[in-house]
């Protein structure tokens, strides 16, 4: 019976959300959506609170709020790196992501990609760092949906049916509106969420406390012949492979195509300030998530099978009556299709600038882009459903392993780019492919142990490798090939005058603001478009 | 060609080092005392550099936000 309240609850929002995302076309309608930046960026007119709650849909997806958890209910203190890495997102977003934004804005650029293909002069670097980013996202949204997959089961909808409806559901959403469903999406979520935080301190307070919690699994951690986990770190090896971790993953966020798409749906860079001040609100959210670890593990709470990740459902599930329960599930399976869907888009719009008009049809109109970005992101999302229904799930979390660590592979171009254009172009690739390579062979070669020593998974068992006795992240030590491949390279082709490329972007593109005319003009031409027949960015590069 | 984007003066950013390094003192902060309401010293102060960020990216916004009114 309770069973039924629940998922009724459940169903009953869901569809609810569904429809909302599917009316979001409507909203804030532009005069003509057939243009990348009306579906791709919103038009680029998205205000403070629309930002806010977006990246809040996009970056702490489900996939953080069921992980995280998992890993402090797993090994303790680790699984705390989330909450200082988006912490120290906010203040470096505050510099960086406000120049990403305005050399964005004056050269109508969508993608990481594009913007390092004019900052070095060079289309393969662009088509490079675009392929790295849809090869990091696509197993990235492959695990929202395996997190959506846990809480469909927790509800008691198994089987695959529920999940292919709920990602049919959100493509069609996505196909239509653009990044104005997820935008709709993510405000109606964090209402639930909302919910879920207010019952989780009522529930902690009924059962014993924070207090009693950390007691309790702490005497658990203590217990475990584990000597890694616990609620410290425990010495200078565990703090090292922490700090790397969270270096390494603060880092990420500025090169995920995903993250860019939604800090570009900003209208002004006050926006994006205002955002940045105002999004540790989540990482506070995360940071009680990541504790009701501790407290499931106090609660004695268990997973399903071995997956660790059906923790936190399990959690609400067994603790809080059924209505309630089931609100808090619908919030994550919505928590999962925001993100899935933001960076389907993201993929979509790589794809389409980066290969599609760099290569195929550099004439390609606006209209041409979004109807090609429409049916790249429809077919990235189909992607990802194979991915969970046709491979092992286990193989689904190895892929975002590699995806954590070949996405920082483009932050010499992508993310020092934006401060410099010292590298030469063939020395950024040579880094990249030299990183990418020491990254996948690193991580193949890391075991995970199992219980009493034996070896659980000879390859792709974890992300901390050890160097010279101290363990540390791997994405980190890629980079660092990365980068000296790249200096390196870049002194060597300037000792031997190889032509370097075009830097296409000028000092003051990264100080412009909304008021600037270059970037009025802009967004009149966007709006009005498509009067000019190649758009202006066609004009822009593409002199005839 | 365009008009050269008018320059702004920045000001207080020096104060956003704060924010990015307080979470990076890893090894200062991975001990369990002094608690509070019985959350380990580790876990409270992560959360108190998230409050401090709020402040300080708050601050700064706003000094610069009015910096550009008075001219």
């Amino acid at each position: 019976m309770s069973g039924g309240v629940e998922s009724a609850v459940f169903a009953g929002l869901m569809g609810a959300m569904l429809l909302l995302g599917i009316g979001a076309a409507r909203w804030r309608r532009p005069r003509d959506i057939h243009s990348l930046e009306e579906w791709g960026v919103g038009g680029r007119a998205f205000g403070n609170w629309t930002t806010w709650f977006l990246l809040g849909g996009s970056m702490y997806s489900a996939y953080t709020f069921v992980a995280v958890p998992a890993l402090t209910y797993g090994v303790g203190a680790m699984g705390f790196f989330a909450i200082p890495f988006a912490t120290i997102t906010t203040p470096l977003s505050f510099i960086f992501t406000t120049r990403a934004w305005s050399v964005a804005h004056r050269h109508g650029f969508v993608t990481p990609g594009e913007f390092t293909a004019a900052r070095f002069g060079s289309r393969g670097l662009g088509a490079a760092v675009a392929l790295t980013g849809i090869a990091a996202t696509m197993p990235y949204i492959a695990v929202q949906l395996s997190a959506l997959q846990a809480v469909l089961q927790t509800v008691g909808l198994a089987g695959e049916w529920p999940l292919l409806a709920a990602v049919t559901v959100v493509a069609l959403c996505t196909f239509r509106s653009g990044l104005r469903a997820p935008a709709l999406l993510s405000i109606a979520k964090d209402v639930l969420l909302g919910w879920v935080v207010v019952a989780a301190l009522l529930i902690v307070a009924m059962n014993g406390g924070w207090g009693e919690s950390f007691k309790r699994a702490g005497a658990h951690f203590a217990a475990t012949p584990n000597p890694s986990d616990g609620l410290l770190l425990g010495g200078s090896a565990g703090q090292s492979a922490y700090l790397t971790l969270v270096i390494g993953s603060a880092l990420s966020i500025f090169v995920y195509p995903h993250a860019l798409t939604t800090m570009l749906a900003a209208k002004d860079r006050s926006t994006v300030q205002r955002n940045a001040a105002a999004l540790p609100i989540y990482c506070l959210v995360l940071g009680l998530m990541a504790m009701l670890g501790f407290f499931a593990l106090s609660q004695g709470v268990l997973p399903v099978g071995r997956d660790l990740n059906t923790v936190m459902p399990q959690l609400f599930h067994g603790l809080f009556p059924p209505w309630s329960s089931g609100i808090a599930l619908a919030a994550f399976g919505i928590a999962a299709l925001i993100p899935a869907a933001v960076m389907s888009i993201a993929a979509a719009n790589a794809f389409t600038r980066s290969i599609y008009r760099a290569y195929l049809r550099p004439a390609a109109t606006p209209a041409e882009e979004a109807r090609v970005s429409r049916w790249t992101s429809l077919v990235v999302k189909i992607g990802a459903v194979g991915c969970i229904l046709l491979l092992d799930p286990a193989f689904s979390v190895d892929l975002q392993l590699i995806g954590g660590v070949i996405i920082l592979q483009t932050i010499p171009a992508g993310f020092i780019g934006l401060l410099t254009n010292w590298f030469h172009r063939l020395a950024l690739i040579a880094g990249l492919v030299a990183g990418l390579a020491a990254g996948v062979v690193m991580l193949y070669r890391i075991p995970q142990a199992g219980p009493g020593g034996t070896i659980a998974k000879a390859h792709f068992g974890g992300s901390i490798t050890t160097i010279g006795g101290w363990p540390v992240y791997v994405g980190i030590v890629a980079l660092l090939v990365n980068l000296a491949v790249a200096v390196a390279g870049t002194l060597l082709l300037r000792a031997a005058r190889v032509r370097r490329g075009r830097d296409q972007t000028r000092p003051d593109d990264y100080d412009a603001d909304a008021d600037d005319p270059m970037v009025k003009r802009l967004e009149n031409l966007l709006d009005g478009l498509p009067t000019s027949p190649a758009g202006v960015h066609a004009v822009h590069r593409h002199p005839r | 060609m365009a008009p050269p984007a008018r320059r702004r003066r920045r000001s207080g950013y020096w104060l956003l080092a704060v924010p990015t390094i307080a979470p990076l003192l890893t090894p200062l902060y991975d001990r369990a005392t002094p608690m509070l309401w019985g959350v380990p010293f580790f876990y409270w102060y992560q959360m108190a550099c998230v409050l401090l960020a709020m402040l300080i990216l708050a601050t700064v916004h706003l000094r610069n936000r009015r910096r550009e009114f008075d001219r």
